[in-house]
């Protein structure tokens, strides 16, 4: 596989998972991520620190399946979503049918009351399974610039 | 009516069943309580032990709203004192931890050991005999104001009041106890993250002694049919009112039977795909799944099934405050129970099954009461006492921080 197919691949896998979130087809989320995956939100300081609690830590896709059923019957929380940007995606290295990437993002939050704040920023580290198509996150990582959380985080980011 | 104008603030009765909503809107309460509480006989949560173990390591924090510096000095022992010069009152420490020689502040270069003993001071003699600080003045009369500190299961917490009693006198047996069993062997940090809360500090503290709300505002739990079993348990208060903890006790084998049971029975679609983040030990060996524990006024130690952590609430103006989550474990884990952590992780914190709504009702209880404060909340749930008691819907932990809270703040 050349590098421009890898790359344009591993493109439309990031904006189709953005779009996904952002247009609350959150159902359909899980489905972007391997069977056997995971899917961790820490911040900046406790990665670089070698930590491995997530605000969020998926070890399975039955565990993300869980988090939008919960989402939709279980938690209560004020209406919300996200606008997600995501900055130039890097494809650093491939290893057999596995892509390591990194990709930047910026995830704003618009409140049901029209009130908009900037949520999130941060880095995605991603391992994508390019084995077979479409291409399927094995593993990512968000990775939170800021400790802080404002309010809750519900919606994956 | 709301602001500033007409105070004091007045409460309805002697009974701690009813409860003045201007308490969370007044800006005058809101310094009065970071003099009187903060400020006061109260121990505040600091730091691990941990995060200190060697000498020259510091950790800057903050009790209320005050800076403070934690130090392992080079005799081993911990310090505590003020964030804040002795000259100019310029921060001293402004990153959160590190190792330092001793304390020097940036701007006029006022040096201090890890005492906060005041060592040195930049052209004390002046600059070619011109200047320089003038015969009378003393170094050892500008040592950083110190606060007293202890630790307990390996928390360090600190005090600005002298008069404070000692902490294990200020929590009582019982709820000194709480603390040791859960932090019954050394512990390292998992993880952390800050939730910022829109809302005064005092109402998520009295959400975290609020056993009332638990299984009506957090529905996860009962979505999913988790926790079916009956769960015996009860709240313990201190005879001051302020500390306290609760509990419930599971049967950890019934349950995991259970699980296992409904996994071959596809009869809900309220199930777990993954039900590992709730499967647990029973780490103690006493059957108890969840401990919740306050130091009054502002720390949480919880214990909830196998997630372990260190909540601080820390005070951020009158309508905003910031809980600080400090996920651990323990040394002797393995691969196998730090998973396990890690999993459980999901229930709590800024993102938690069972613990998000916290970050928001808060909010909801400030927002109604924006310029619409006047009268009071009702806590009578389980009578109109501040005692321990061996059922769970109750608001007597609510009623007992008001009792220690009307203490030391008068009214």
């Amino acid at each position: 596989m050349d590098d421009i197919a890898i790359r344009l691949g591993v493109d439309e896998l990031l904006a189709a998972y953005a779009d996904c979130i952002d247009e609350d087809r959150l159902e359909e989320w899980p489905d972007f991520f391997t069977e056997q995956c995971r899917y961790v939100i820490i911040s900046q300081s406790d990665h670089a620190a070698g930590l491995r609690h997530g605000i969020i830590y998926a070890a399975s896709r039955g565990m993300l399946t869980d988090r939008v059923m919960a989402l939709r019957k279980a938690n209560i929380f004020e209406p919300h979503h996200y606008r997600h940007i995501v900055g130039p995606t890097r494809v650093v290295g491939v290893d057999g049918g596995v892509a390591e990437v990194r990709s930047n993002f910026l995830v704003v939050r618009i409140m049901h009351d029209g009130g908009t704040q900037l949520f999130a920023t941060g880095r995605y580290l991603d391992r994508v399974d390019i084995g077979s198509k479409p291409y399927r996150f094995i593993e990512r990582t968000v990775v939170l610039d800021s400790h802080k959380i404002d309010t809750l985080l519900v919606i994956p980011l | 009516m709301s602001g500033l104008g007409e105070h004091a603030l007045t409460w309805p009765s002697n009974g701690l069943s009813e409860v003045p909503f201007r308490l969370y809107t007044d800006p005058a309460q809101y310094h009065l309580e970071q003099e009187q509480i903060f400020k006061g006989p109260t121990w505040n949560y600091l730091c691990l032990a941990a995060e200190i173990a060697n000498p020259g390591d510091y950790v800057a924090t903050t009790i209320g709203e005050a800076e403070v510096v934690v130090t392992r000095d080079t005799a081993g022992a911990i310090n505590g004192f003020v964030n804040r010069c002795a000259h100019r009152g310029n921060l001293l420490c402004f990153e959160r931890r590190g190792n330092v020689k001793e304390i020097s502040c940036i701007y006029h270069g006022w040096t201090y050991d890890l005492a906060g003993r005041l060592t040195g001071v930049a052209f004390e003699r002046g600059v070619k005999r011109q200047g320089g600080m003038p015969p009378e003045f003393r170094k050892d009369e500008h040592n950083l104001a110190r606060l007293k500190v202890t630790e307990l299961a390996g928390l360090v917490f600190g005090t600005f009041c002298d008069d404070a009693p000692d902490l294990e006198t200020y929590l009582g047996p019982a709820v000194t106890g709480g603390v040791r069993r859960v932090l019954n062997r050394p512990v390292h940090i998992l993880g952390r993250s800050t939730q910022v809360l829109p809302n005064n500090w005092k109402l998520y503290f009295e959400n975290v002694k609020d056993t009332y709300h638990a299984s009506i505002l957090h529905l996860f739990l009962t979505t999913f049919r988790i926790n079916r079993l009956s769960q015996p348990g009860g709240i313990t208060i201190d005879a001051n009112g302020g500390n306290h903890f609760s509990q419930a006790k599971m049967d950890y084998a019934a349950e995991d039977a259970d699980y296992k049971a409904a996994a071959l029975r596809a009869d809900s679609e309220f199930r777990l795909a993954d039900s590992s983040i709730v499967e647990s030990i029973d780490e103690y060996g006493d059957s108890v799944s969840v401990q919740i524990l306050t130091v009054f006024p502002a720390m949480v130690l919880q214990q909830i099934r196998n997630t372990i952590a260190v909540r601080v609430l820390r005070p951020r103006g009158l309508e905003r405050s910031e809980l600080d989550w400090i996920h651990l474990g323990f040394d002797d884990d393995d691969e196998a129970m730090t998973e396990r952590r890690l999993r459980q992780g999901n229930l709590v914190g800024a993102a938690g099954f069972i613990s998000m709504e916290d970050g928001c009702v808060g909010g909801f209880v400030q927002r109604a009461l924006h310029y619409d404060d006047e009268g009071s909340g009702v806590v009578m749930m389980g009578g109109h006492d501040a005692d321990s008691q061996p059922f769970r819907a109750t608001e007597a932990a609510i009623r007992g921080f008001w009792k220690h809270y009307r203490a030391l703040m008068g009214g």
